[in-house]
């Protein structure tokens, strides 16, 4: 088994292996809205690659991180945007 | 601030980046690679373990090839000077020689309904997937075009997801010259065997593409059609990418010559600009070995090694040859700038609509007008598909602004004008005054 990280996604606690990337770990507990956009549209994930910015959300108080391009680790806290930015 | 310096300066650690550092390390050189991402491998060897990402790997380690991840080089403080941004703040670079590996982004295109989360790219798919993403048992159309798609399902139905169909765009008698074209590749032609092998229950339909995806909270449902018939198909999950965008801004930055959103390089991957180099995806999409034998011919001559890297010059002319007939027969159809409605959002940034923007008269009078492309992608995603869309010339833009860093990015990027420490905004609005192309 791979050694697991336990970080907190919307409050509650997430086990996964390492090397998991946030968005991963996001769309695995069935969350699949990340953010919202400029008029309120959810929206999720598209490039999975840093470039499009449709993944951004809150890590560890920092807005606007990029969930694809973080990996998870020990501790993190994470928060999904449900206000619109 | 951190400083780094190193003899050969690498951008990109994909495998034309990996081939260049392997190179001019082995030659003697100190060579420093920098990569955004959090690990090595580019797009296509992302946590891949396999023999040649291995090897290449290796090689990069065995001549003492140092790394920094994580960090996106954004421009040049002065000249042999880069700077890049990381999460623990900006970070200076000082070159000798520069090889540029900066590879290719997906073309995505806008249709009705891709802007529900389970859109996703089918590379940006597969890298999602590459990182965690479980899609056991998930229904997963594969919508677009390109010699992608079929790899990427046939990776999707090894992660245990259900392939229904994979739409490529292209008509059947687009494909078949490429079929020919293929007999001349040899190890092309056993790969694309394997796939269809690992496809075998997938249908492959040529000439459909997506013309709607619709679902209340995610995508639940996507429509493809050939003009005539169009096929609906329940999902869980869409992938859907249309080709590949070379990443050009750090050469434009720089100042390198780009001719058609290319960097224009000699036979010897020389750019316009003295002592920097260039190689893979940057210049063209070309596939892997492509951006291999590219890598090792700009390695080599940034070490000088002029010779040894002159030899190589066939092997590169072959793996172009076989890009451009795959370009051909990918080409996009007239039929995709029509999907587009009134209401389909262009720029996701800023929520701006197709009725809007279509209108403008070009990509600069499209950002000032309406703010297409001046959201915080700075016209990454949007720019290439108005290109498409409306024929627009879009000059590739600079990467993201990371708030975060900007005020410290703005000093570290010093010279010009920027003492003042602008604030995220006037960053923004400097980075945004690229000179249309
Ligand atoms: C999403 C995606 C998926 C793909 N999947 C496959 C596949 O399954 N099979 C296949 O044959 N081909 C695939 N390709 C095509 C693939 O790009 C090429 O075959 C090959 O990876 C090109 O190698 P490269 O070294 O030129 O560029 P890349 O592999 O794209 O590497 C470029 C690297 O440069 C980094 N970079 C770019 N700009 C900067 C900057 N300013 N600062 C720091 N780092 C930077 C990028 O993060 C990246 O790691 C894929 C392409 C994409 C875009
Ligand atoms: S999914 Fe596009 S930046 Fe993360």
């Amino acid at each position: 088994m791979a050694e697991s990280v336990r970080l907190i996604i919307d409050g509650e606690h997430a086990d996964v292996p390492r090397g998991t990337s946030v968005a991963a770990a996001i769309l695995n507990r069935g969350t699949w809205g990340f953010r919202r956009s400029v008029e309120a549209e959810v929206r999720g994930p598209l490039c999975g690659m840093g470039t499009c910015q449709e993944c951004r959300l809150e890590i560890n108080g920092e807005p606007h991180q990029r969930a694809c391009m973080a990996m998870c680790v020990d501790g993190m806290v994470v928060r999904t945007g449900r206000a619109s930015d | 601030m951190e400083h780094r310096h190193a003899k050969v300066v690498v951008i990109g650690a994909g495998p034309a980046g990996l081939a260049a550092a392997a190179r001019a390390g082995e030659h003697g050189c100190s060579v420093l690679v920098i990569d955004d991402n959090p690990d090595s491998g580019g797009q296509i060897w992302r946590g891949d373990h396999g023999l040649r990402a291995r090897t290449w790997r290796a090689r990069c380690a065995a001549a003492g090839v140092a790394f920094v991840h994580e960090t996106a080089v954004i421009g040049e403080s002065a000249p042999g000077t880069l700077v890049a941004g990381r999460p623990r703040g900006p970070m200076r670079v000082r070159f000798e020689r520069l090889v540029l590996a900066t590879g290719a982004r997906e073309l995505f295109l806008p249709f009705p309904g891709w802007t529900l989360p389970g859109v996703f790219g089918a590379g940006g798919l597969q890298a999602l997937v590459k990182s965690g993403f479980d899609v056991r048992g998930m229904v997963i159309p594969v919508v677009g075009s390109g010699p992608l798609l079929p790899v990427i399902a046939a990776y999707l139905r090894g992660r245990g997801a259900r392939v229904p169909i994979v739409a490529e765009q292209a008509s059947a008698a687009s494909m078949r010259g490429l079929a020919t074209g293929l007999l001349g590749a040899p190890a092309k032609l056993i790969q694309a065997i394997r796939l269809r092998a690992a496809l075998w229950r997938t249908p492959y339909r040529t000439g459909y593409w997506p013309v709607q995806a619709t679902g209340e909270d995610r995508v639940r449902e996507v429509k493809v059609s050939n003009g005539q018939r169009t096929l609906t198909i329940a999902c869980d999950a869409l992938a859907c990418g249309f080709g590949l965008v070379p990443n050009i801004h750090v050469a434009s930055t720089l100042g390198c010559h780009i001719t058609e959103g290319r960097v224009d390089v000699s036979d010897l991957m020389r750019t316009s600009r003295e002592g920097v180099f260039a190689a893979g995806e940057a210049l063209g999409v070309g596939g892997v070995e492509c951006a291999l034998v590219e890598g090792e011919i700009a390695g080599l001559a940034a070490a000088g090694a002029e010779d040894e890297a002159a030899d190589l010059r066939g092997r590169r002319a072959r793996a172009r040859a076989f890009a451009g007939a795959l370009s051909d027969a990918f080409r996009l159809r007239e039929e995709l700038r029509r999907v587009v409605d009134d209401a389909t959002v262009v720029c996701r940034c800023e929520d701006v609509r197709w009725g809007r923007v279509r209108a403008r008269s070009c990509w600069r009078d499209a950002k000032l007008q309406t703010r297409c492309g001046m959201g915080p992608c700075q016209g990454r995603v949007c720019g290439p598909a108005m290109a498409f869309l409306r024929g627009w010339r879009v000059g590739d833009s600079r990467p993201p602004v990371y708030p975060a860093g900007a005020k410290d990015l703005a000093v570290a990027l010093g010279s010009a004008g920027a003492s003042a420490a602008p604030d995220e905004r006037g960053l923004r609005e400097r980075t945004n005054m690229e000179p249309e192309r």
